[in-house]
C-alpha cells in the first residue's frame, strides 16, 4: 500500500507552481544570483576548457576548494568570484582570465548551479529574508532542524549548503517529490501488538529498519514484528507554495548553511 | 490510598518509564551509574572506572550457552581500539580514523554514521587510534586526531561545534574518550613523541568554550618547574591519552600522565620532570592540581602512566581508606589514598630491574643498565592503557601484564622541531636469536613467529592489601585486552590471539572461550535491554555481542 494520492496531490501541486514560476529567459535581464539556462551551459564550454586542468572536472582537485559545493578561501559574493577569475589568486598559483562579460557570467552562473549539466536555472535570492521564510510562512522549521534547533524527524538541515548542489536544492522545494532520497521516504509500521509508528527511514535491511519515529527518538524494529510496513513515494508535507521569489530566498538561506566550523 | 490515586500513580510511574527510556543522559545518571547496570554510561563504565558490573543473568553455571548475536565489521583497517557507550539500548562506537557509529544494541545495526576528517597533517606516534566517546544530555563528544573536540546530537548524528583542544601543527591529538564532569567535558592531548606539553582541559559541554586547562608541566614560577632545567619544560611531552576518573565526595578528577620526551634519553631533560609519569589530581570545576604521584623520576623507558586511575572505597589492613589502585607500566602494582596521593603498597609484578626497588615513599631506586643490556620490563611496559577492572565482590584488582618482555635501549641527543618526531633515540626489543620477529604495537600476524620466548601475557588477579597476585592466566602472545567483571565473579578478556575468554573471577580457571580470530584491543563491556544480557567486545576489525542462547 503506498501513498499514491499524495503523491497525485503533489504532483498536481508542483505543477500548479511551474505555472507560476517565472522562468528567466536571458542573462541580461538579470541582475547579481540569476543564472539562466543559457548561461550555465556557456559556462560548462568555458569552464572545461579553461578551468578543468587544475580545478578538476568536479571543482574539487585544489585544496580547500570544491567549487561544485560552494567550498572556496575566500570568495563569497559573486563579486568575488569574478575579481578572483580576473585578478588570479594564492601568488599566482591562479593566473588572471581574460574573460568578457558574458563568459564571466556564464562561468559564475556554471559554479553557482553546482555544474549542473543539465543547465537547470538557479535563482539565489536573498538569505535573510530566506530565513524568515524558512522559520516564518515557509513552515520548513516544523519538520527540520538547524543547528541544534528544531524536530529531528526530517533531515538535519544545518550543512545542507555543503552537500547538495543549488540546483538540487532548488528542486527539493519546488518539486520535494521528484528530489527526495529513497532512503528518507516516509515509513508507517504497525506492530503485532498494534502500535503504529511513523517516522523517516535510517537505515533498513531484510530482517529490520532502523528509524527517527514521529517523537523523534531512535527506533530498531524486526520485520518479524510487523503487521506492515508502507512506504511512501511523497514526503510527509507537500511541496512548497512559497512564490518564485521566495524560493529563491530560502534557496539562499540553505546554501547558506554549511556546517559546525572547524 | 484511594482507587483514584493509585490510578494516578500508576499513571505517573508509566510516564516515568516510558520517558525514562529516552530519557538524556544527566550527569546525575552517570554519577549513579551503578543504579542502571543495563546502561555502560563512560569509558571506564562509571567514575569509579571499575569496570565492574552489576549485571548477572550470564553467570558460571550458564556462560557456555553464550551465543554470538550479531556483528558489526569495520570499514577501515587498523586496531579497532574503541570502547563503546551504551545507552538504553543504543551503543554510541567510534571508528578509526574519528566516526562515530549510533547502534541498535539488539541487532547490531546502524542508526547513523557521523564521519570526521582529521587534518591531512595530523601526526600520532601509534595508530589512528580512537578509544570512544562521552555521553552527556543529548549529545556525544569524540576527540579527534587533529587534536579537537566535537559534540555531536545523539539522534541524528549532525556535529552540533567543534572546536580546537590543541594545535596539529605541533602533533597535538586527541586519542581518548572524553570524560563528562556536570557540565564540562573534560579531555587530554597526546603527542609524547613529538615534544608536546601535555595538558587536561575542560571545555563547556554546551558552547564548546574552554573553562579551564592545566598544563601536566607546570611553567616558570610554579611548584614542581624546578624539575626540568632550561627550556626542556616546553617540549617535555607529559601528555594524557586516557580517559581519567572522577571522584565526586572530593570533586577530584584523576588522570594518568605520560612520559617526558624525549622518550629514550633521560639525561637531556636532567631533573625529574614533573609531572610526567605520574597521577594528578585535578579540581573537576577549576583544574586547580590537589596532589600529585610520581612513579617513575626522570624515566628514560616510555613508562607513560597513562593506565586508568581505579578507584575503590575498601577495607585494607584492617582499615577502611578511600583508594586508587594502579598496575604501571614500570612493571610496578600501587595503592594509594586518593585523598592525599600517599602510597601505600607498591611492589613489581613483572620482573623489573630499571629500579632495585621502592623507597618507604614509594620513590623508585633506580638502577639503569650498562649499555646494551636488556631493561625490564621492555618499552611497552609491565602493562599499558589497557584499561583494569576491580571487583567489589572478589576484592581483587584485573589486568593483563606483559612477562618476559624487555628492550635494550640507545639514547640519543634529539633536537626539538616543532610537529616532528623527539624521541631521544631508540630500542630494540630482546630476542633469543639475532633478526628474530619481535613484538611491536599491535598484531599484524595470524601467525605467532616471535613466540612467547620475546613476551607474553598474564592475566593477574592482584589483591590490593598484599600487592600479591592471587592467580594468574597465561597467554602465549601478550595481551592489549582491557579486563571486564561482574557480579556473577566472571572476568572477561580477550588478547592478541583473538580469543576471548570467561575466567572465574575468583580462580582464574577459564570457563568459555571463543576464537575470534582477530586481536583484542580494547576492554569488553556488558549491557541489557528488554532482560537481556549481553556481552560486546571488537576482535580485529569487527565487533561480535554475544547473549545466552535462547530457545
Amino acid at each position: 500500500m503506498k501513498f499514491l494520492q499524495n503523491k497525485t496531490l503533489a504532483l498536481l501541486l508542483a505543477s500548479a507552481l511551474f505555472s507560476v514560476w517565472q522562468w528567466p529567459l536571458s542573462a541580461q535581464e538579470l541582475g547579481d544570483h540569476r543564472y539562466t539556462s543559457a548561461a550555465i551551459q556557456a559556462g560548462l564550454g568555458i569552464y572545461s576548457r579553461e578551468c578543468a586542468l587544475c580545478h578538476g572536472p568536479q571543482g574539487d582537485l585544489v585544496g580547500g576548494i570544491d567549487l561544485r559545493l560552494g567550498q572556496f578561501r575566500n570568495v563569497q559574493s559573486d563579486d568575488d568570484l569574478r575579481d578572483t577569475i580576473t585578478s588570479g589568486a594564492a601568488a599566482g598559483q591562479m593566473p588572471a582570465f581574460d574573460f568578457d562579460e558574458e563568459e564571466l557570467a556564464a562561468i559564475v552562473a556554471y559554479i553557482r548551479a553546482g555544474f549542473d549539466p543539465d543547465g537547470v536555472a538557479v535563482r539565489i535570492g536573498n538569505a535573510e529574508r530566506g530565513k524568515a521564510l524558512f522559520e516564518g510562512r515557509g513552515n520548513c522549521d516544523s519538520c527540520h532542524r538547524v543547528n541544534g534547533v528544531g524536530p529531528r524527524t526530517a533531515p538535519d538541515l544545518s550543512d545542507i549548503g555543503v552537500r547538495r548542489t543549488p540546483a538540487n536544492l532548488q528542486l527539493n522545494l519546488i518539486d520535494s517529490a521528484a528530489a527526495l532520497l529513497p532512503i528518507n521516504r516516509p515509513v508507517r509500521l504497525v506492530t503485532l501488538n498494534e502500535e503504529v509508528i511513523t517516522g523517516r527511514r535510517l537505515n533498513e535491511d531484510t530482517y529490520s529498519v532502523q528509524l527517527i519515529d514521529s517523537n523523534g527518538e531512535l527506533r530498531s524494529i524486526l520485520k518479524e514484528n510487523l503487521v506492515s510496513f508502507t512506504i511512501s513515494e511523497v514526503p510527509s508535507k507537500p511541496a512548497t507554495d512559497l512564490d518564485a521569489d521566495e524560493v529563491a530566498d530560502v534557496l539562499a538561506y540553505l546554501l547558506d548553511l554549511r556546517g559546525v566550523e572547524s | 490510598m484511594t482507587m483514584r490515586n493509585q490510578i494516578q500513580c500508576f499513571l505517573v510511574l508509566t510516564m516515568l518509564t516510558v520517558s525514562g527510556l529516552h530519557a538524556q543522559v544527566s550527569y546525575e545518571r552517570i554519577l549513579s551509574a551503578d543504579s542502571e547496570p543495563q546502561n555502560w554510561l563512560t569509558y571506564n563504565g562509571g567514575y569509579m572506572s571499575q569496570r565492574y558490573s552489576l549485571l548477572d543473568q550470564i553467570d558460571a553455571s550458564n556462560v557456555d550457552d553464550l551465543e554470538l548475536q550479531w556483528m558489526l565489521q569495520n570499514q577501515v583497517f587498523g586496531a579497532w581500539q574503541s570502547n563503546p557507550i551504551v545507552v538504553d539500548g543504543i551503543m554510541y562506537l567510534t571508528e578509526r580514523p574519528n566516526s562515530v557509529m549510533a547502534i541498535d544494541a539488539i541487532t547490531g545495526r546502524v542508526f547513523w554514521k557521523y564521519t570526521y576528517t582529521p587534518a591531512d597533517n595530523a601526526r600520532v606516534c601509534c595508530g589512528a587510534n580512537n578509544r570512544g566517546v562521552a555521553i552527556l544530555g543529548n549529545r556525544v563528544y569524540m576527540g579527534t586526531l587533529d587534536a579537537r573536540l566535537i559534540a555531536i546530537d545523539r539522534i541524528n548524528g549532525q556535529p552540533l561545534w567543534n572546536v580546537a583542544v590543541g594545535d596539529v601543527n605541533r602533533a597535538y591529538s586527541v586519542t581518548m574518550a572524553p570524560l563528562a564532569v556536570k557540565d564540562k567535558i573534560l579531555v587530554g592531548v597526546g603527542g609524547g613523541e613529538f615534544g608536546i606539553r601535555g595538558y587536561v582541559a575542560a571545555y563547556d559541554a554546551e558552547t564548546g568554550e574552554e573553562v579551564w586547562k592545566t598544563y601536566t608541566i607546570p611553567a616558570p614560577g610554579e611548584p614542581g618547574h624546578d624539575t626540568w632545567e632550561g627550556d626542556d619544560w616546553m617540549y617535555g611531552g607529559a601528555p594524557v591519552w586516557i580517559t581519567g576518573s572522577f571522584d565526586e565526595e572530593q570533586n577530584l578528577t584523576f588522570w594518568g600522565v605520560g612520559n617526558p620526551g624525549p622518550d629514550w634519553n633521560p639525561s637531556q631533560r636532567p631533573g625529574d620532570n614533573l609531572y610526567s609519569d605520574s597521577v594528578i589530581a585535578l579540581d573537576a570545576d577549576t583544574g586547580e592540581l590537589e596532589w600529585y604521584f610520581q612513579f617513575t623520576p626522570n624515566d628514560g623507558y616510555d613508562y607513560d602512566a597513562v593506565q586508568v586511575p581505579v578507584l575503590a572505597d575498601i577495607e585494607w589492613n584492617g582499615r577502611a581508606i578511600k583508594a586508587m589502585m594502579w598496575a604501571n607500566r614500570n612493571g610496578f602494582f600501587y595503592v594509594l589514598d586518593r585523598t592525599t596521593g600517599e602510597c601505600l603498597l607498591g611492589k613489581n609484578y613483572v620482573r623489573v630491574n630499571w629500579a632495585s626497588g621502592l623507597d618507604a615513599d614509594c620513590r623508585p631506586i633506580q638502577t639503569p643498565q650498562p649499555e646494551g643490556a636488556p631493561t625490564y620490563p621492555g618499552n611497552q611496559g609491565g602493562t599499558n592503557w589497557y584499561p583494569p577492572s576491580f571487583s567489589p565482590r572478589t576484592g581483587l584488582f584485573y589486568f593483563a601484564a606483559w612477562e618476559d618482555y624487555g628492550s635494550i635501549y640507545r639514547p640519543e641527543s634529539s633536537e626539538y622541531m616543532p610537529g616532528r618526531a623527539f624521541l631521544g633515540g631508540g630500542f630494540d626489543v630482546v630476542a633469543p636469536a639475532p633478526d628474530a620477529p619481535t613484538i611491536g604495537i599491535g598484531r599484524t600476524s595470524p601467525i605467532n613467529n616471535w613466540t612467547n620466548e620475546v613476551g607474553h601475557a598474564s592475566i593477574k588477579a592482584m589483591d590490593p592489601e598484599t600487592g600479591e597476585e592471587v592467580w594468574e592466566y597465561e597467554q602465549f602472545d601478550v595481551s592489549d585486552s582491557g579486563m571486564l567483571t561482574t557480579a556473577t565473579d566472571l572476568l572477561f578478556t580477550g588478547g592478541r590471539e583473538g580469543h576471548f575468554h570467561a575466567l572465574d573471577a575468583r580462580t582464574g580457571e577459564m570457563l568459555w572461550r571463543t576464537s575470534l580470530g582477530g586481536q583484542i584491543v580494547m576492554a569488553p563491556v556488558t549491557y541489557a535491554v528488554a532482560g537481556v544480557q549481553y556481552i560486546s567486545v571488537i576482535s580485529g576489525h569487527a565487533m561480535a555481542t554475544f547473549a545466552l542462547r535462547r530457545d
